[in-house]
Parts: C-alpha cells; structure tokens; sequence
C-alpha cells in the first residue's frame, strides 16, 4: 500500500499510518477505527439490554461494509422484559388515547419524516440484513408511506366505523370505536422492517400501546427504526420493541393479564395455538397469522381493518325529550 | 332519618337558618376555555409592574409546618414586613398564616405593622374532629391575637350530602370568631367537580366567610384558575343579590408571578375594579413572592435575574 | 347582633342567597373600570415582508393582470394601503382555467393518491412553520384581532389540509364502496371574514380529491390567498394544480360563467349565492353553497348560566359577528331574561375594542367601509323598530371602521333585526316560554345555518337538536369547528357540506 508522505505545519515528514491499517478489521475506512453501535431494545422511551443480559447473534451481509461487524450482539429479550415493556405500555396508554386524533395524526406524520430523513441508513441496514439495493430501497420507500398513510387515517377512521343508532324509541344512540389497551405484537420475520411497520403502525393508530416482538432474522433494521420513533415526539411507552425469539417471547405476552390483545405473525403453528390458548386466560382478542400468507405490499397490507380489529365499540343511550 | 336531622337542627338554632342548596350547574369545558382565554392577556411594562405590587401587597405569607418554630415565624415575618432590602417601596405583604401555636411569635414580630395574623384553626387540615373541639381550636388561635381565622369545612359532610351540617359549623365558626374576620377553606381539590365547588361556595358564603378560600395546601390539586373562576361567580351573584362583597383566596400551587397575574386578570375581569385590593383578594403563597421580587427586578434592571439574589427566609 | 341576624342581613331575605332574581338591583352594580388597565401589547410585524404589488399565481407562475389593472387593498384598521393587488378580467380567468385544465389532465388526476397526500402534507407543514406571518398578515388586512388569527384562523387552516391529506389515498373508503374520480377544474369564491380558513376548507378537499382549482379571495381580503399561492409554490405543486385569481364581483362571475370549469364552490351572500344558481341552470357545473345565517342561541333556565353568557360572547361578538353561523339571535327562557341581560351587558364591560395587532384586543376592526354602512343602516331600523338598544361602552379609535358591541332587547320574530342577517356584532334578543316555543322561533326563518342550545339537561339538548332546521348545532358550545366535523346550512343557508367524508362528496364523481 503506497504512503503519501505529508508534512506536519513545522514542516517535517508525518508518514501515514501504514502499520495501524494491516492489524484494524475490513470495517476501517480511511485508516480509522469505527465505533460500532451496540443496538439495543426501546422500551418506555429508553434504549435498553435486557435484563436478563443474555444475548444472541445475527450476521450481517458480507456484501455491505461499514460500521457492523461480521456478527452483532443482539439483546435477546426475557420474560422479565417482557413484563417491564408491558408495564411501560400500561402507564403510557392513558396519556396516548387521550390525546386528540388529529395530536396522534401529527405525531405519525413525524414519525414518517424522521424515517424519510434516516431512509439510507434504514436502507443500508436492510442490506446488511441480506436484501439487495434495490430490495432495500423499495421496502423503505414502502415503509415511509406506509406510515404517512396511517397517520392520515388517525383523526378519520371514526368516520368510517362509528355510527348512529336508528333505534326503534325515542333514543338517541350512538356507537363509537375506543382503543383496548395494551396489544402484544408478533411481526413477522420478513419484510422485517415493512412488517414491523404494517403490524404496530395500525394498533397505535387506534389508540392502543404496543409491545412488539422484532424479526428475529433481521433484528437491526427494527433497532434502527426505533431511533425515528425516539426522535418523532411519540410518547414513550407508546411504542415498546424488543428483540430475541418468539418461542420466549410469545408465550410471556399471552400470559400477561395486562395485555388485552395479540397480534402474532408466525410461521409456528404450535406456537399460535399456544399462544391462543394461553390467552383465554383473560380472555384476550389473540388473532394469529400464518405469516407465510401475508402480503404486505400495496393495498393489501393496508387498511382501516388493520385498525379495526383493535378496536372497542362503545355503545350510548341517551333520551330524547325535555 | 332525616326527620330527625330536621328536629336537631330546629333544637340547635330555633328557626332553621334557611339556605338553597339547588346551585346552578357549571359546565367544566367552558370554564376551562374561560380561564385559557383569561390567560391570553398581555400585561407589559406599566401595568405588569402594577400587577406584581399589588400581588405582594395581597399576599398572606404562609408557613404550616410540623417543624414550625418561633425562630422560623420570627424570620418570615422579617420577610413579610421588608420583602426586598434594596427597595422599600415594595410590600409589606397583607397577612401571615400560621398555626395557632405560632400566632403568639408572628404578632410581636409584626407589632406596630399593617400586616394581620392568620391562624388556621377547626383541626387543619383535615377537619376531622368533633365540632366543640373545631370551635375551641379557632378560640383559643382568637385569644391568641389572631386578627383572621382560617377555618376547613367538613369535606367528609359535603361529599355525603349533608348541607346542613357544612352550613352550622361554618355558621358556628364565624360565631366564634367573634371580631376576627373569617376564611372558609373549601378544599376544592377533594370536591370531585366544579358543581360541588359551587355549591360549597355558596354555603361558605351564606353562613357568614368572610371570604372563601380555595384550599389548605397539603393537597395536589391546590388552587387553579378553575376553581377560582367558580368560586368568582358564586361571589358575584351574592352580590348581586345582595351588595355585599365577599372576599377569595387561592392557596397552595401558585408559584410563579406569570400565575398570580393571571389570577388577577381572573378578578378584574370577573368582577372588576372594587376586588383589585387586599381587603377582598389575597395569595396564600410562600414562594411566589420571591419570583415576584424577580419579575419585579427584571423590569426594573432589564436583566433576568438569579435565584440566590433572593432572600430565602 | 346575633350570628343569625348578621347572616340573614348578609344574605338579603332570610338568609337565602338566592342565584337569579327576576328584577335584580342595578344598584348593586361591578365596575369594570380602569384600575389595573392593561398597557398596549402589540405583536410586531417587523419580520413580515409584504410586496407591494401582487401579480396573479397561473399556471406556477406569478403573471401580471391581462387587463392591466391593479386595486387596493387597505388595513380596515387604520385605512392606510397595504398593497396594489392585480385585478384579473375574463381573460386572465380564462388563462387560469386553461392552466388548470392542463394541470389536471396532465399531472393530478392520474397521480396516485398517496403521492397528491404528501405534497398536501407540506402546505400543512408551511402553514404551522409560516404561522405567525401569516396570522399578522389576516389581521392586518381583514381587521381581526391577532388573538383569533394566531389561535383560530391559521391553526385550522393547518388543520384542514393535514385532516384532507389524509384521505387523498382512502377515497376507495368514503363512498361505500363506489369509486369516485375528480369532478375536473373547481371555481372556489371565498369571502372576507375568514380569508385563509375559507381557502383551506376549499382548497383541501378539492385537492385530496384530485380537482385542480381556481380560487377567487375576496376583494377585501386577498394577502393571506397570495401568501398560500407562495407556500403552494414553495411545496412544488405541479404548475397549475392552484391557481389564485385576485378580483372583485366580475371576476367571480366571470369564473362562474367559463364552460371549461367542472364545478362552482361558494361561499358568501345568500344573494350572491341566489345569483350564481340561477346562472348555473341548465349548465352540467356541479355546485356548492355556503351561504347566510340568522341562527338561534337558545338559553333554557336550567343552563349553567355565566358560560352560556361567554356562549353568546363567542356566538356574536366573535370575529365581530362577521360569521354566518354567529348566533345573532338570543332566544332566552323569559324566566331568566333580566338576570342574562345583565351579566351579558356586565361581561361586554371587559370586551377590548381597538388595534387589531394588539394581543389584548378582543374585538376588532369592521371588515370595510361598506359592511360599516350596513351594519348602522340596519342598526338605525332596529332603533326605529322600537328595539331598546344597548352598545358596550369602548372608546373608538378616530381611524378605521369600527362598532360597538350592541345588543338589542325587546324584539320580536317581525322585527327586521330578527329576520335580516346584519354580518357584525349586532345581537337581537327575544323571549320565550317552553321548548315547543323556542323551536318554532327558532326555526322562523329562511336560513337554516346553525344554532346553539343552552340546558344541563342531556335529553333537552338532543330533543331540540332533532327539532331545529339546522346543519349545525352546538349544545353548550358555540362556533366550534373542526376539520373532521361537517359544516353546512339547510334551506337557504346553502347545500353542500365541508369538512368530514361528508364534505368529499362536493369534489368527486361516483361510477
């Protein structure tokens, strides 16, 4: 490797670090070390290790360079985890489903433009992930309007569900959608981030707060995406994701009483009836997926169904006379 | 039952004094805008320093603490008296509050003063105890020199419906005042709703406050603007029913010059010119008069001020 | 004197304080006078920068007026001009709708929704990062208080366009299931008393559902209109996608008569609007109106009744009553006439009337010299009629166009103050005995705007709102509006809804 030789402002010779550029790793640009992210979970507004402090790995492309090493430390996510995230969704979810829609419509359109400015990062990390550039790209792309779509639905769904009541009496009733509560969610493995976004998007849209479990194929892009929700004005708590394997994670959402509802997209059907089981327990609404069906692109991975499904319908009475 | 509540009262006072219970209903979102309107308002330059002398001159300075020593009273009424050493144009404050036991202390510290003796009295805070100890507590606070009492309604009787008996030792407490201008603490932030706060307000005032105040200060939520408005309006149909004038207080919570000038936009606007004096308004505040001191200084010197430059008595 | 004397001396008869007297005693009266009077607070336009001369925005670009005539538009205020404002004729119309047209066919019908959402979602961001100009420019030109256009106007002017993005790309939602395609090129005539707020409940919707407009302001009231023409400018809508023709009543007229326009939206007079239908017949122009309103603000005894005074304050006092929708008829149960007359005539004793740039003014300037006529002319009749007038007591400053705060006691549904829409703070009250009676005068007239009901009673509320001819109606609130809320009139207060999926309908054609 040829050396430029430059000189120092008292003008004598400074050789360039030739020596330091054989020991450093391939992920050295410019002859200077990188500092890699350590990538954490969001939790309550805060970047967390799991408390369990365990790990496990993921690999990154060896297509891309740049600041990932070969193989991440991801934090693998434990049951204690699991109840601190449900706890931080708890205590968020009277804050979020007070707000005005319209209040929960900007605070998406924010998150959209966070995630539109962070687009070649979101993408990079995609292709570590092991997609191509061109994958990549689309599935931002997909990702930020995804997002710009559900937050112009937040303050008009209503519109669409709601009703009045033309009962038989002299009443006047009315039937309103409210939010349930804290919803456990299981994205699916792939498209890692537009599945993540297509799943927790839609259940906070309605009012709901979320626990989410992260594609455990592709851990980092999810990581990377909390970065926009941090930065979006989302209130913490609101959004809560962890990482790790569904096998432990699953079942310690459908466990907890706290949580009111499942969303779970897995190609295990013994974990979905498990999961379906275990949740009887409080009752909850569990609907599970077979995640190989989905299909997230265009309009099929959209909708005001998306929304409704984790919604309450309050029914009023109220009469009609002086 | 009640029948037999209807022949003790008759026993206790001959013919009952009569009062309506039948308030009028409050809308809470429009007192909310009322009050955000209310806090528009601009006050600059003249009329904010205006606002801010007269909120030191309706101040009752306030310490009710376990911990209460003469010492502590002794250099609070220091404060009272000069708030600001290097201006003497500003102050003194209207009143001290303090428990009974401190009343002895805080009237020589302010003899020869303008500025009055509060005493709480009737079991501070919480008001529960029987009503002859209640009325003991606020004569003996009387003997002690105390020229303004500050008495707690029984909140326990309100939330249960019983009027009547809020009404009598409210009645009863401004007999024992005797000379002594009584304050009848509502409590607001245990009421539950605006309605009830009406409804308190105007049995305060027709069992004969003096003025009615909105709070003890040893609850969150203390005084808001909310209750404040409310407690207004109820002052303002008595007067125009009768012509009296009643006075109010908000206690407890209010910090910051930027909030006692909204509270007084809040009176002017509310009933106007005739309420804008010590005699019918006062804070019941401890720290609020040091971050008046400062808004004052800032308009003075133009430069914002440090906190330390403050005496802390 | 014993405790009980001194409490039934305290409390007038018997010790009952009682809440509302029939005849109350004036001399017991407030003062609100000028002890702690409040020092000037005015917001400073120092960082807006106005031209001089605006030129017409057609086809993405700013062009001087074909028929090479400029008018004025003043400060109602202080009547000084503000700036030269291009007047365009039926040429410069026709270029507008030429670009429109084009605009339309080649970009914005065929553009998928989602992408025609985000350009809207810009204006809304421009609206909320430009708001303080914009809010000192509405009320340099229009008169308003700073206070309403800081707080009101431009936050819902915002409002709209971010509420009307979002449905740019659920149009398949908001029609049962019927798909719905642009009407074409949209002719939008807004007024003066909410000149950004009327652009932005016109503009929106249209856009979201891929209309290309040409949008008429008011002559009065044109800089906000141009200010949004940059905005729209800045968020690099296709060339001719807006397009803001300046003008007076010929030039509306001239957008109203043109064949290439698919669709008339209207708001103003219910004169005018009476004159633009009868032109439209026979024409395959679809057709919106928002017209005139003499609403009823009905007070029951059983109301909480100091914040039904502030509601009858915000009903017509508001935006100096040059709101179709004020509530500029009181209707308030005879019972408790004398006890509301006089804590409203009390609460008009802090109203502030003067600077519009002043932070603490609540009432400000009449819109125009011509709506000041009309506003006394009608005020004369109400004197004439018998009417017993009242005006708040505001020093008015010597320049500019101004009026008291003014109610009028004593009238009846045949006095012409209760039937003609007078457009300023000019409020006439009437009693009345039972609901059946409240709503058969308040449903007395040919408009069929709003109304506002007063009563802590639930049932009476929704008793009365099945009853009243209105489109909206406002329990225990008053001039409430929100984007996701339908506006609009029954009879001759117009046809058509704004705002909600109601308000898309006006915009789209359904296959």
């Amino acid at each position: 490797m040829k050396t430029k030789t430059k000189k120092h402002t008292n003008g004598s010779a400074v050789t360039a670090a030739a020596p330091l550029a054989k020991i450093v790793s391939k992920s050295t640009t410019r002859n200077r070390l990188t500092v890699n992210r350590a990538y954490k979970m969001y939790v309550g507004g805060a970047f967390i290790r799991s408390e369990s402090g365990r790990y496990f790995q993921v690999k990154t492309s060896a297509i891309v360079k740049g600041a990932d090493p070969d193989v991440l430390n991801m934090p693998r996510g434990s049951r204690k985890d699991v109840r601190d995230a449900v706890l931080a969704a708890k205590n968020a979810e009277h804050g979020w489903a007070s707000r005005t829609a319209f209040n929960r419509g900007q605070i998406l359109y924010r998150l959209a433009e966070m995630m539109e400015s962070r687009r070649d990062e979101l993408a990079v990390s995609l292709e570590r992930g092991g997609l191509t550039k061109e994958e990549a790209a689309a599935e931002v792309d997909a990702s930020i309007d995804r997002c710009v779509y559900y937050a112009g639905f937040a303050d008009k769904f209503h519109a669409l569900v709601a009703s009045s009541n033309p009962v038989a009496g002299p009443h006047f009733g009315f039937s309103v959608p409210e939010p349930m509560g804290v919803v456990g969610v299981i994205a699916p493995s792939r498209p890692s981030l537009l599945g993540l976004v297509s799943t927790v998007l839609p259940v906070i849209c309605g009012g709901n707060t979320c626990v989410a479990l992260a594609s455990e194929a592709d851990p980092r892009t999810a990581l990377v995406w909390t970065e926009c929700v941090a930065t979006s004005d989302m209130p913490g708590g609101v959004i809560n994701i962890l990482t790790g394997h569904p096998k432990e994670i699953a079942p310690n959402l459908a466990k907890h009483r706290e949580v009111i509802a499942i969303d779970a997209w897995l190609a295990d059907q013994k974990l979905r009836v498990s999961l379906e089981t275990d949740g009887a327990d409080n009752v909850k609404r569990v609907k599970t997926h077979d995640e190989a069906q989905a299909r997230w692109s265009g309009r099929s991975g959209e909708g005001v169904s998306y929304i409704e499904r984790f919604l309450e319908t309050k029914t009023v009475w109220h009469p009609v006379g002086i | 039952m009640t029948l037999q509540v209807q022949v003790q009262s008759k026993k206790q006072f001959g013919a009952p004094a009569y009062f309506n219970p039948a308030s009028p209903p409050v809308d809470q979102v429009a007192i909310e805008e009322r009050v955000a309107a209310l806090a528009k308002r601009s006050i600059k330059k003249a009329s904010k320093v205006a606002g801010l002398r007269l909120s030191v001159a309706m101040m009752d300075l306030t310490t009710l603490e376990g911990k209460d020593t003469a010492g502590k009273v002794r250099q609070m009424c220091q404060k009272a008296l000069l708030p600001l050493d290097s201006d003497p144009s500003i102050g003194p404050v209207a009143a001290v509050c303090v428990y009974p036991n401190l009343v002895t202390v805080a009237k020589k510290a302010l003899k020869g003063s303008t500025v009055k003796v509060a005493s709480v009295a009737t079991a501070f805070p919480s008001g529960q105890s029987p009503l002859p100890i209640k009325l003991d507590d606020v004569r003996r606070a009387v003997e002690f020199g105390a020229d303004e009492i500050d008495m707690v309604i029984d909140r326990g009787a309100m939330l249960a419906g019983d009027y009547r008996k809020v009404f009598d030792e409210i009645a009863a407490t401004k007999e024992a005042c005797g000379a002594a201008h009584l304050k009848v603490i509502l409590e607001t932030g245990e009421l539950g709703s605006l309605d009830t706060v009406r409804k308190a307000s105007e049995i305060g005032i027709a069992a004969g406050g003096d003025f009615i105040k909105t709070s003890t200060g040893k609850i969150v939520p203390a005084a808001t603007p909310q209750v404040t408005l409310v407690m207004l309006e109820a002052i303002r149909d008595h007067f125009y029913a009768t012509g009296n004038k009643i006075g109010m207080k908000p206690a407890g919570g209010i910090r910051t010059a930027k909030q006692a000038l909204h509270y007084l936009v809040i009176v002017k606007e509310t009933l106007g010119d005739a309420w804008l004096t010590p005699d019918l308004f006062r804070f019941g505040a401890s720290t609020l008069l040091n971050d008046v001191l400062m808004q004052l200084e800032k308009e003075r010197t133009g430069f914002y001020q440090a906190n330390e430059d403050f005496s802390k008595d | 004197m014993s405790s009980k004397k001194a409490l039934a001396k305290r409390n007038g008869n018997g010790g009952h304080a009682p809440i509302q007297k029939k005849s109350a005693s004036e001399s017991h009266a407030l003062d609100f006078g000028k002890a702690w009077d409040y020092a000037p607070a005015p917001e400073s336009p120092d960082h807006v920068k106005l031209k001089s001369r605006y030129e017409l925005f057609i086809g993405g670009k700013w062009v001087k007026p074909q028929s090479k005539k400029y008018f004025e538009t003043i400060s109602p205020s202080t009547e000084q001009k503000i700036a030269d404002i291009a007047e365009a004729d039926a040429a410069d119309v026709d270029a507008a709708v030429v670009a429109a047209r084009k605009a339309h066919d080649k970009y914005w019908a065929k553009m998928p929704g989602a992408e025609r959402a985000k350009y809207i979602f810009r204006i809304a961001r421009a609206l909320q990062e430009k708001a303080r100009e914009l809010a000192i420019v509405e009320s340099m030109d229009g008169g308003k208080p700073i206070k309403e256009s800081r707080d009101v106007d431009v936050p819902l002017a915002a409002a709209h366009f971010f509420y009307h993005a979002g449905w740019a790309d659920k149009l398949d939602y908001a029609f049962h299931g019927r798909r719905a395609r642009p009407l074409g090129v949209a002719g939008q005539i807004i007024p003066w008393n909410f000149p950004l707020l009327m652009a932005a409940w016109k503009l929106a919707p249209a856009l979201a559902c891929g209309n290309t407009v040409v949008l008429k302001p008011a002559e009065t009231t044109p800089l906000t209109a141009l200010l949004l023409g940059q905005i729209i400018e800045e968020a690099e809508l296709p060339p001719g996608v807006v397009n803001i023709i300046t003008g007076a009543g010929a030039t509306g007229a001239a957008l109203v008569a043109h064949p290439d326009v698919n669709k008339i939206a209207f708001t103003g007079s219910t004169e005018i609007g009476k004159r633009i239908q009868r032109s439209l017949a026979g024409s395959n122009k679809k057709l919106t109106l928002e017209l005139g309103g003499k609403a009823a603000n009905i007070i029951f005894a059983d109301a909480p009744i100091d914040q039904a005074v502030e509601g009858i304050i915000k009903g017509i006092y508001f935006n100096q009553g040059h709101v179709c929708c004020a509530g500029s008829r009181l209707l308030v149960e005879e019972s408790v006439h004398d006890i509301v007359v006089r804590k409203l005539r009390d609460r008009m004793a802090t109203l502030r009337l003067g600077d519009p740039l002043d932070k603490n003014t609540d009432v400000g300037a009449i819109n125009s010299k011509m709506q000041l006529q009309k506003i006394k002319e009608l005020v004369k009749i109400g004197e004439d009629e018998g009417g017993d007038r009242f005006s708040a007591p505001c020093p008015i400053p010597q320049k500019g166009y101004w009026f008291a705060p003014t109610f009028f006691t004593g009238v009846a549904q045949s006095s012409r103050i209760a039937r003609e829409e007078i457009f300023g703070p000019v409020l006439s009250i009437l009693t009345f005995r039972t609901p059946d009676e409240a709503v058969e005068k308040a449903n007395n007239t040919m408009y069929g705007l709003s109304a506002g009901i007063w009563t802590d009673k639930g049932a009476k509320i929704f008793w009365l709102a099945q009853k009243l001819k209105a489109g909206v109606i406002w329990g225990n609130t008053y001039n409430k509006f929100d984007p996701s809320s339908p506006f609009g009139g029954y009879k001759e207060s117009g046809f058509g809804r704004e705002g909600g999926r109601q308000g898309l309908s006006a915009y789209v054609e359904l296959e």
